[in-house]
């Protein structure tokens, strides 16, 4: 009796403090990034790209970085909606009566999520040079796009997954076909829910460095044209912490207050509107 | 031709051109990963026309310039971080999620929930960051503590950082479990006089079972295909790590130093196809295996 | 009449939402006791309390006693799962849990310290006989129990019940779940039962509690309206509601 008593007491403990980990590994990460990060950030590092000899410890800043990401990763986000939404939305009303096929899709896009973004860089590197390519935004964008489709295309379909049938079939009985009823109705329906959708594509977009590494360069200039090489944050971080120089690696932790910044927006913008959806 | 057929013309029209963009959109989601995996396999055959796949796989020789590509250590140390990851991952997460779905009170999961979804948004960068200024040099010290002169970079570092960033992951995934779980299972079986932990131990676990091997298959692929925090902190040595505090040099980290570069010399290219080939078919393998593990289950709920 | 339950003043709370309403009611020793009343009448829940299975949701506030015998389980010090080993439940519909059929039965005897094997297999064999499902089962007794019929499932897990040897039997609408023939197997098996066992049942269907029910308590939104021996609240109600419902006026 009495060990029953321990054994629970002592496993209560654990899972009590499994769960304060959580909450702990979260604050441990921000102030560790935050700490070493903040007193090198400066207002010249976000608005000056680097000079001559920036990657030394001289002067300039990450704007290329800052900027080549947002335009990465906002093109890659429209690039893939363009697909995603039509896709999701054929899922669910074209193809509505046959489930089975739906479910094996459905099986095929999830694995295709899994796939790590560096088989999706290593992939797109190697069509690259096969048509003769070079390094270029283009080219990231392109990858990011494929590499967010299936997360961009799974959430919108459980978003529409959840609406009521009826809705369908009110809208066949207005005498709407089923493109318009995709497209005039259901679209108005799930927007919050599609825009949740797309900024949690948004997030996995901007962090991303293993997709991008190879297909969309590095520059130290912030690209004027999509067939320019552009930096992104991730890749800025990186390459500044493998420097040898105290300085140069204090502006990785900086860069990576930007990133984290960044996307702590993106997330806390999404679940603000997730909530909002459900008091709808 | 009055306005009426001119609208019911536009109408069709218009019906047959989205329908054909929906499919053409279907149709490249479909084709992505058949193209992706013929793509790398067809690269990946110049080196298998010359070597056995065997023998590059168990051969620990990696000379490109001599035109050795023996993957053994990179699979090895992918191995060896991935169970590290996974061992300290899955305990974590499964306490946490028992105690959430069923000591905790429903507000704890509430502001749990959010603080979940941000780690698991993270960029796998900003992990690399944390193990580079906490992890890495937490582990010298225990090493140092324990008698062992090294760095910290090591395959146990590149394992904490990594179990770090799948436990939202795996979390997220076994709260689903056991909340699908009938709570009508707890009432029988506590009112047949048994305990709260004697039922979550003997009857809850025993039922999510399924969904518990499903979690750590899907834990595994994401771990195993994980590349820029584990290239931070693994050290990136060529040898086969001889202890937990050893360097290693993990299989998407090869593929990230080397790719692009020093593409004249004959194979190399193929040789890193043929692993970035491998990376997939073993992400694939764990992912199918937890995707259709959970279907399974739910089916039987 | 020798009283089985006794509830004084049961007050039940959801989220500040009051779910049951001064309960005070006598539960008869050795009868079948049938809860009728409409949907989200609270009979459920009451049933609950009586196992103190409401202990599992945190948003419950519960007041008032529940004397089973001359112990008020709400605020006894003994252990909650010997209270819990008093009574028998059985759901709305079965619940077997993950082992074979061999360990369900086993279950509660072996948490309740039992393990000579030989002992275990003669009580297993004495409860798969007390509900009549040995001659199905004996065969295969170390198959997961998921693989019986529904039907055999909710015998499997009354069986499960008895073998903790409770004197009380909580059912909650045990037949919803059923075809007619277990339906009748379980109904059947209650009616022997009652000579060794107090029985608590819920149900929404009238002609169950017409064919079974010594006792019967009337229940509508959270209140106990009506409570007598079946003959009299079935034939005579006082109460203009319990007249209206067995009319059929609402269900």
């Amino acid at each position: 009796m009495n060990r029953r008593r321990i054994e629970e007491i002592i496993f209560r403990t654990l899972m009590f403090l499994a769960t304060m980990l959580m909450g702990g590994v979260l604050i441990l990460i921000l102030i560790a990034i935050f700490r070493n990060g903040l007193p090198s950030l400066t207002w010249e590092m976000l608005t000056q790209p680097p000079k001559g000899g920036y990657y030394f410890g001289r002067e300039g800043g990450i704007a290329n970085a800052i900027l080549g990401s947002l335009y990465l990763s906002l093109g890659a986000v429209a690039l893939a909606l363009i697909i995603a939404l039509p896709v999701a939305l054929f899922l669910n009303i074209h193809m509505k009566n046959y489930e089975r096929w739906v479910n094996i899709i459905r099986f095929l896009m999830d694995t295709l999520w899994g796939i790590p973004s560096i088989v999706y860089g290593a992939f797109a590197f190697m069509i690259m040079i096969a048509l003769g390519m070079k390094a270029s935004l283009l080219a990231g964008i392109v990858t990011v796009a494929l590499f967010i489709l299936p997360i961009m295309i799974r959430s919108m379909d459980e978003v529409i997954r959840g609406v009521p049938d009826g809705l369908l079939e009110a809208g066949l009985s207005l005498g709407a076909n089923r493109t318009e009823v995709a497209f005039l109705i259901f679209i108005r329906q799930c927007s919050t829910g599609f825009v949740t959708a797309i900024l949690l594509a948004l997030g996995r977009a901007i962090g991303d460095a293993a997709a991008v590494i190879f297909t969309a360069g590095f520059s130290d200039r912030i690209p004027t044209s999509i067939h320019q090489p552009a930096a992104t944050l991730p890749l800025a971080i990186f390459f500044q912490l493998n420097s040898p120089i105290e300085e140069v690696k204090n502006r990785a932790y900086a860069s990576a207050v930007v990133l984290t910044f960044l996307v702590l927006i993106i997330s806390i913008l999404s679940r603000y509107l997730s909530k909002k959806l459900k008091n709808h | 031709m009055n306005l009426k057929v001119l609208i019911k013309i536009f109408r069709k029209t218009r019906d047959y051109l989205t329908q054909g963009w929906m499919i053409a959109g279907l149709a490249i989601v479909i084709l992505l990963p058949f193209a992706i995996g013929a793509g790398l396999y067809i690269k990946s055959h110049n080196i298998l026309v010359q070597h056995s796949f065997w023998d590059l796989v168990g051969s620990t020789d990696w000379k490109p310039l001599s035109g050795k590509f023996g993957l053994y250590p990179f699979i090895l140390s992918s191995l060896w971080i991935t169970l590290i990851a996974i061992l300290i991952a899955l305990p974590i997460a499964l306490l946490s999620a028992i105690h959430l779905t069923t000591y905790a009170k429903p507000w704890v999961l509430r502001w749990v929930h959010p603080l979940i979804d941000i780690l698991a948004g993270l960029p796998s960068v900003i992990y690399g960051i944390w193990g580079v200024i906490a992890v890495v040099p937490f582990v010298q010290q225990i090493a140092e503590f324990m008698g062992y002169k090294v760095s910290g970079y090591s395959i146990l570092a590149a394992g904490i950082v990594l179990a770090i960033m799948i436990i939202p992951f795996i979390l997220n995934i076994l709260i689903e479990i056991f909340r699908s779980i009938p709570i009508e299972l707890t009432e029988v079986t506590l009112s047949l006089g048994a305990t709260r932990w004697q039922t979550i131990k003997k009857v809850i676990l025993r039922k999510a079972l399924p969904g518990i091997i499903s979690a750590t298959g899907l834990g595994i692929s994401r771990a195993f295909g994980e590349t820029i925090a584990v290239l931070m902190v693994a050290g990136n040595v060529v040898k086969i790590p001889s202890g937990i505090f050893q360097p290693g040099y993990p299989l998407p980290a090869l593929l990230i130093n080397n790719y692009g570069e020093m593409l004249s010399i004959p194979l190399y290219d193929s040789a890193l196809m043929l692993a970035a080939f491998m990376l997939m078919l073993i992400v694939l393998f764990f992912n199918v295996l937890g995707r259709y593990t959970i279907v399974r289950f739910e089916k039987r709920m | 009449m020798n009283t089985a339950i006794r509830i004084r003043n049961l007050n039940l709370y959801i989220h500040n939402h009051h779910i049951l309403k001064n309960i005070n009611v006598e539960i008869p020793a050795n009868k079948l006791t049938v809860i009728i009343g409409p949907s989200g009448c609270g009979k459920t829940t009451l049933l609950k309390a009586l196992n103190r299975l409401t202990d599992l949701s945190p948003d419950i506030d519960i007041s008032g006693q529940i004397f089973i015998g001359e112990e008020d389980i709400l605020h006894t010090n003994r252990d909650i799962t010997e209270i819990r080993k008093q009574m028998g439940l059985l759901a709305q519909r079965p619940f077997p849990l993950p082992m074979s059929i061999f360990k369900n039965v086993a279950f509660g005897l072996k948490i309740g310290g039992r393990r000579n094997k030989n002992i275990l297999a003669k009580r297993v064999e004495y409860y798969l006989k007390e509900v009549n499902l040995w001659d199905e089962v004996k065969d295969r007794l170390h198959q997961p129990a998921s693989r019986l019929s529904i039907g055999q499932q909710q015998r499997l897990c009354l069986a499960r019940g008895l073998a903790v040897d409770p004197k009380i039997i909580l059912a909650d609408e045990p037949t919803s779940a059923l075809d007619p023939i277990s339906t009748q197997a379980i109904e059947q098996k209650f009616a022997e039962l009652k000579k060794n066992y107090t029985i608590v049942m819920v149900t929404h269907i009238l002609r169950q509690a017409r064919q079974i029910a010594d006792y019967i308590i009337f229940m509508h939104m959270g209140e106990v309206v009506e409570h007598g021996p079946a003959e009299q609240v079935l034939n005579n109600p006082k109460e203009e509601k319990t007249k209206m419902y067995l009319q059929g006026v609402f269900y």
